[in-house]
């Protein structure tokens, strides 16, 4: 495990949805420069976790932090300014603009703000970055599917955020891609970057995390290393059911 | 600023020149149309620049145009100059923007829509209420101002909307405005306060027709509630911006300039028939039209492109 600062913290993070508990009493925390995986089977919570890091969905009880000070009563825009980005699951992109005006939305509002020629040149080194600076001017609707999750990576990277969430950055991606994907994701890694990656590739998640959670029905049933956490037999039970474990 | 800026500057200087000159004329209708024209255009325009890029449609401009109109005529009364109610009409159609947009803007889609028509109607009762209060049912506005002088004062307000609108398009806030037509939530999470954005600009948008309503009060002479509120007003903004689009900061002044036309022709010919035309142009933008002349425009160009590029 990597021993860093701590960046980001949830303690009890609890949302409920009337009756129904999606997120229930979950403490984690993720270090500088780690790749925390968060998994667990469909409808286990992972998303709404993510939800609520993100500011999209307030927590019903409990704290998130980033680097100590609470963030959980922040707006998203606020929560977005203070360093945290992400991606969503169904991939989106400001559909009226060019590849490289949707990557300086990222640069011009993000945590780190930039405005004119400094945001442009900005927004093209984080193109070149997911390999895409040759497509700036192209319209978003001309990209295939694994060009516009690189979009809507260089836009969330051009904040320059302190913690990056990708929500299933590599579902739906073809083998060839997924590679490609994996191979991009490994280079942030190793830039340092501090990620949480929901995810169900499971070659991914071997590859690229240095530390799991797993979540089942809402609630945090392991934690530790990806090889830990997917030889736990409560993890096999979770996702195979009790006749196979 | 670029070459192109320039030319685009002094197109506009040029021509709202030759707009001034109008009144030299001497044709007293040619002027009335002139007003009509530039008193929409202004509207059209300013309602465009906060409901172009957010698609948030917007009925409440009578609201706005009224409270102009009112602030104007119990100012008069009151022994203000004419000159000093301007500014206040305008602070006063700010901060009514601050409060619908707080209570609606959260709002989207056609909520967003029936609610500022609501509340357009709902300004208009409170005031017919508390002008029946006072005995009587309207105001006299009693100023010597002439046709031309609104002429000239819609004029300078249109190349201030214009200069504005340029502004707010080369910066961040209508930058963050267009990514909030694209989606609201990417906006959001890419750090945009999004009900500070709208608001801002629903302000401007508000602020210039509660100005346009002071500006056009001494030409009514007499106002009442049903005048000055009319929701016919807040209709035919919308449809003449639509009509000539909402994409490019001159696309209103495209609807507004055939339309105002044909309504002075139908109204003049067949006065009765007014409301069918109004049908009618909805149905011709919704089918034929949806993005305005500009669209057409556009797409005409891109097509001249490419049949170039394969030549």
């Amino acid at each position: 495990m990597t021993t860093g600062a701590i960046v980001l913290s949830l303690r009890g993070a609890t949302k409920r949805f009337g009756g129904l508990v999606a997120v229930n009493d979950m403490d984690f925390d993720v270090t500088e420069h780690e790749v925390l995986g968060l998994i667990g089977p469909n409808g286990s919570g992972k998303s709404t976790t993510l939800n609520l890091i993100s500011g999209a969905l307030k927590p019903t009880e409990g704290t998130i932090s980033l680097r100590g000070t609470p963030i959980s009563h922040l707006s998203a825009a606020d929560i977005a300014r203070r360093g945290i980005a992400r991606t969503f699951q169904l991939v989106r992109l400001l559909p009226s603009m060019t590849v490289l005006e949707n990557v300086r939305a990222g640069a011009v509002f993000g945590h780190r703000r930039r405005w004119g020629a400094e945001a442009d040149a900005h927004a093209l080194r984080m193109l070149a970055l997911v390999g895409l600076d040759r497509r700036a001017n192209a319209h978003v609707g001309e990209l295939t599917y694994i060009d516009t999750k690189r979009v809507e990576l260089a836009r969330v990277l051009a904040s320059e955020p302190k913690v990056l969430l990708l929500d299933e950055w590599l579902a739906g991606l073809n083998p060839t891609e997924l590679e490609e994907g994996i191979a991009l994701i490994k280079r942030l890694r190793d830039e340092g970057r501090t990620i949480i990656l929901v995810e169900h590739v499971m070659d991914a998640i071997r590859s690229l995390c240095d530390r799991c959670v797993v979540m089942s029905t809402g609630t945090k049933i392991a934690e530790g290393t990806p090889e830990e956490v997917l030889s736990d037999p409560e993890v096999i039970r979770a996702y195979l059911g009790d006749d196979d474990a | 600023m670029t070459k192109r800026d320039w030319q685009s500057i002094t197109l506009s200087a040029v021509l709202l020149a030759v707009a001034a000159c109008l009144p030299l004329t001497g044709d007293a209708y040619m002027l009335s149309i002139g007003i009509t024209i530039a008193m929409y255009a202004v509207l059209a325009t300013s309602w465009a620049l906060f409901s172009g890029p957010t698609h948030y449609i917007s009925l409440a401009t009578a609201a706005f145009f009224g409270l102009g109109t009112y602030t104007t005529a119990i100012g008069i009364e009151n022994g203000l100059n004419y000159w000093v109610t301007l500014p206040i009409a305008a602070v006063l159609g700010a901060v009514l923007a601050v409060l619908v947009g707080l209570a609606t803007l959260r709002l989207s889609g056609v909520y967003f829509v029936i609610f500022t028509l609501g509340l357009a109607e709902l300004v208009r009762q409170v005031v017919t209420w508390g002008q029946n209060l006072s005995g009587q049912k309207g105001l006299y506005v009693l100023t010597d101002i002439t046709e031309v002088h609104i002429y000239w004062q819609l004029l300078v307000l249109a190349a201030i909307v214009y200069l504005t609108g340029w502004a707010i398009g080369r910066s961040r806030l209508g930058f963050a405005l267009r990514i909030i037509g694209d989606d609201e939530e990417v906006a959001r999470h890419s750090g945009i306060n999004t009900s500070r954005a709208k608001i801002l600009l629903f302000m401007v948008s508000g602020a210039t027709a509660a100005v346009v309503g002071s500006i056009l009060a001494p030409r009514y002479i007499y106002i009442e509630p049903a005048l000055a509120f009319t929701p016919m007003l807040s209709f035919l903004v919308v449809i003449m911006a639509l009509l000539g689009g909402t994409g490019r900061l001159w696309g209103p002044l495209v609807g507004v300039i055939p339309f105002t036309l044909l309504w002075e022709a139908i109204s003049s010919s067949f006065p009765n028939q007014t409301t069918l035309l109004l049908g009618l142009s909805f149905l011709v933008i919704v089918y034929l039209l949806p993005r305005g002349f500009v669209g057409l425009i556009e797409s005409g160009k891109r097509k001249l492109r490419e049949r170039e590029a394969f030549a």
